[in-house]
């Protein structure tokens, strides 16, 4: 196995060290390191962090292959300099039995690019109406432990309540997308001064926070862990910090894009704005950012959600929603929470990685940067200025907002238990198990 | 002016007169035995309509025809069309066949805008109403009908004129060009409607500091009329009382109808407008909509004016002056 001495990185933003790693792991820090290393990368300037691990990737295999596969999908995650995943369940078929989560896991561990952990469907099809076998998809290779029906919400309140309860059995938790359906009929964005201009179909605030709301306080009577996928709205954030101020085991996520973009962006039409949950104000995403700042958010997740062209290429009423965004997450959180101020790189190691890894259960990613650790590492340059370039994208799918916009910072290397799977900005030939 | 017309908001206060100018001119047409000019002889404008409008259809076509256009009629009905690619295909099959203008009706808010903003065509788009988006030569021929009424001549706007706009604003493009538009020209706008009918951020919000609409709002009729030069009923859908925007068709023609008695409260001069088709009963009666203070039918007759005079000015890049001469150079050959 190829051996890497890295010279000068700073880890997490510190003084610059060196790093060798081997065999798989950490095998020693310190400064002027005098070790033989199969090869040398000088890493003056750069940041060394934890490989990131997402919470929330839509891979789309098995069923919509056009859009992406696990290959690619994982080849992007490398690209942004994630170690791991999970996978979500929204695919055809969909995730709900052992049989489909062991396939998804199978192909990422054979793809070797990162880490694939599939979460599993909360109920039978994502229809809403019947618990999924949640005890076999854990039992399985994939050993799940973070079930969601994503793209939907479980809005029957007893049925979210029974998952709430029955996943305890394995220390299991329901990651819940907060949209209460029937304020959100025909929705296409936010509700608000846009919406009422644009003529679009409003999807208020109100419909993702009664949810959150009621929830939160389900999550505290049985006794569960509930984690809130890609939290919009200010009113989510003070819904989250009521909870953890009770002491409940509630966490939360916010994506990239719900941290830069705004609401006026959709008066331009252009459905690569078109997300779910939409965009919404400059007021929500201070909010956002001030709650990832302080913790009340515990993770960025991308929310992945790749669209072959054709899907996109249409006017906004049809266009299908989300966008990619496994290889901009680390430079819109650069610029977003790094270069703001309100987060250092020993924070962004603390969102992206140890405590995602922590909700998913993920043992072997999330861990400390210190020796004898795995070598799941990030290798990122943040004075790297350059326009999103969506061509040069290993993703299959080319649904990006960022597109020509100038975000900083690159991956320059990640590091999947040694072996490098990104090396100097360049996805490695193969991915990184041989 | 632009090379398209997607909404009412494109327009600046010169484009606006020049449009309203320009249509007065053209109107003059309509009295001749001829009513023809060559202006727009060898151009193609495709009506590309995906949701069914007879009378915007209609008057499109008149206008196009009497600018001596080459005129197709592309129907695309809304609901055989599930696929997105569709309008993008549509576009480019309109653009292999030389369409100089597009004229769309879409039921979807924002497909004009995107046409416009696509490469997939080079034409001029004019937006003939895109779902609850803006509808916008159906304010202008609005704006022309009011001027005509209320401050009549040639670059003259609207300034001071007081309009009220009744009924389903939240669902209506003929309420968000309008606003647009009478704004720019001058006129003050109050929108009057149950709360359930209004769009969000309409009304100023002092917790988010947004500025809301161009324009005053107001739950209660009665109280708006006698300060009212141009009242504009909207058209109030039948299946919005299913979805509980409002209790009863009863209760809502007696809080938003429009009847004898409250056309009594109305200031003498102020007229009565409609976007057509009207439902009498629940939002106006027969009374009114009979009585000649009613503009239904000019409406009809100034909108294919204005959508000649849009056509003439996207597409044949005249000014004013042409026009005049042009008119007269037909009326010597003829
Ligand atoms: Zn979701």
């Amino acid at each position: 196995m190829v051996s890497y001495l890295i010279r000068n990185a700073r880890i997490l933003g510190g003084a610059p060290q060196d790093l060798h790693l081997a065999d798989g792991v950490i095998q020693a820090i310190g400064t002027g390191l005098a070790v033989d290393a199969d090869i040398e990368i000088d890493a003056t300037g750069m940041i060394v962090l934890p490989g990131l691990v997402d919470l929330h990737t839509h891979l789309r295999e098995p069923g919509r292959e056009d859009a992406e596969t696990v290959l690619t999908g994982t080849q992007a995650a490398a690209m942004g300099g994630f170690t791991a995943v999970h996978a979500m369940a929204n695919t055809t078929p969909v995730a709900d039995t052992a049989g489909v989560v062991e396939q998804v896991w199978r192909l990422g561990q054979e793809a070797g690019y990162c880490d694939v952990q599939p979460v599993g469907a909360v109920t039978v099809g994502l229809e809403g109406k019947k618990l999924a076998e949640l005890g076999a998809m854990h039992e399985s290779a994939a050993n799940v432990r973070v079930f969601s029906d994503d793209g939907k919400c479980v809005d029957d309140a007893v049925l979210m309540r029974r998952a709430l309860e029955y996943v305890k059995a394995f220390d299991g938790v329901v990651a819940q997308h907060a949209q209460e359906p029937r304020l959100t009929e025909g929705a296409q964005m936010n509700e608000g001064q846009v919406s009422g201009e644009l003529g679009l179909g409003g999807w208020p605030a109100v419909a993702e926070e009664s949810i959150i709301a009621r929830d939160v306080l389900l999550a505290a009577h049985v006794g569960s862990r509930l984690h809130v996928c890609h939290l919009s709205t200010a009113g989510s954030v003070e819904i989250v910090r009521w909870a953890k101020s009770k002491g409940w085991d509630v966490t939360a996520e916010v994506t990239p894009h719900h941290l830069l973009l705004t609401d006026e962006l959709v008066r331009s039409y252009d459905p690569v704005y078109k997300v779910n949950p939409p965009l919404r104000t400059a007021e929500d995403v201070q909010a956002l950012r001030k709650a990832l700042a302080d913790g009340t958010i515990d993770a960025v997740a991308t929310d992945h959600a790749p669209h072959p062209a054709e899907d996109k290429d249409c006017e906004w009423a049809v266009a299908a929603m989300g966008m990619v965004g496994l290889e901009t997450a680390l430079s819109v959180v650069q610029q977003t929470m790094v270069d703001t101020g309100l987060l250092n790189w020993e924070g962004v190691a603390d969102r992206m990685s140890h405590r995602p890894a922590r909700i998913g259960r993920l043992t072997g990613h999330g861990r400390p940067i210190s020796v004898g650790e795995p070598a799941n590492l990030v290798l990122f340059d943040p004075a790297y200025r350059g326009a999103v370039n969506p061509e040069s994208f290993a993703t299959r799918s080319r649904n990006t907002p960022y597109k020509g916009m100038d975000l900083p910072g690159r991956v320059h290397a990640t590091f999947l238990r040694g072996r490098a799977t990104v090396l100097a900005g360049e996805l490695a030939e193969q991915g990184g198990l041989e | 002016m632009k090379r398209h017309l997607v909404s009412a908001a494109d327009l600046s206060r010169d484009d606006a007169l020049l449009i309203l100018d320009t249509a007065e001119e053209l109107a003059q047409l309509s009295g001749r035995a001829v009513k023809k000019l060559p202006t727009l002889r060898g151009r193609t404008v495709v009506n590309l309509f995906f949701e069914d409008s007879t009378r915007t259809k209609t008057s499109f076509e008149v206008a196009e025809k009497r600018l001596s256009a080459d005129v197709i009629n592309f129907s695309a009905k809304g609901s055989s069309v599930s696929k997105g690619e569709s309008l993008k295909d549509t576009a480019l099959t309109l653009q292999a066949m030389g369409a100089d203008a597009v004229v769309i009706r879409h039921h979807a808010s924002g497909a004009p805008a995107r046409l416009a903003q696509s490469d997939w065509l080079h034409g001029s788009v004019i937006n003939a109403g895109d779902g609850t988006h803006e509808h916008p030569t159906q304010a202008l021929l609005d704006a022309f009908t009011m001027r005509r009424h209320l401050n009549a001549g040639l670059g003259n706007d609207l300034s001071g004129r007081r309009v009220t706009i009744v009924g389903d604003v939240l669902h209506s493009r003929v309420a968000r060009s309008n606003v647009h538009l009478l704004t720019t020209l001058g006129a003050q706008v109050t929108f009057v409607a149950p709360p359930t009918l209004l769009p969000i951020g309409i009304e100023p919000n002092p917790d988010t500091g947004a500025a809301g609409w161009p324009c005053e709002v107001s739950y209660d009729l009665d109280s708006v009329l006698p300060k009212t030069d141009a009242l504009m009923m909207l058209r109030v859908q039948r299946e919005r009382m299913n979805a509980a925007f409002f209790p009863t068709e009863r209760e809502y023609s007696r809080r938003y109808g429009m009847n004898g008695s409250r056309m009594a409260q109305l200031p003498e001069h102020a007229i009565v407008m409609h976007p057509g088709p009207m439902v009498r009963g629940m939002e106006i009666t027969a009374e009114v909509a009979d009585s000649p203070r009613c503009t239904v039918v000019e409406q009809v007759a100034n909108g294919v004016s204005v959508r000649m005079a849009v056509l003439y000015l996207l597409l044949g890049g005249a000014t004013l002056a042409d026009t005049a001469a042009r008119t007269d150079s037909v009326e010597t050959v003829q």
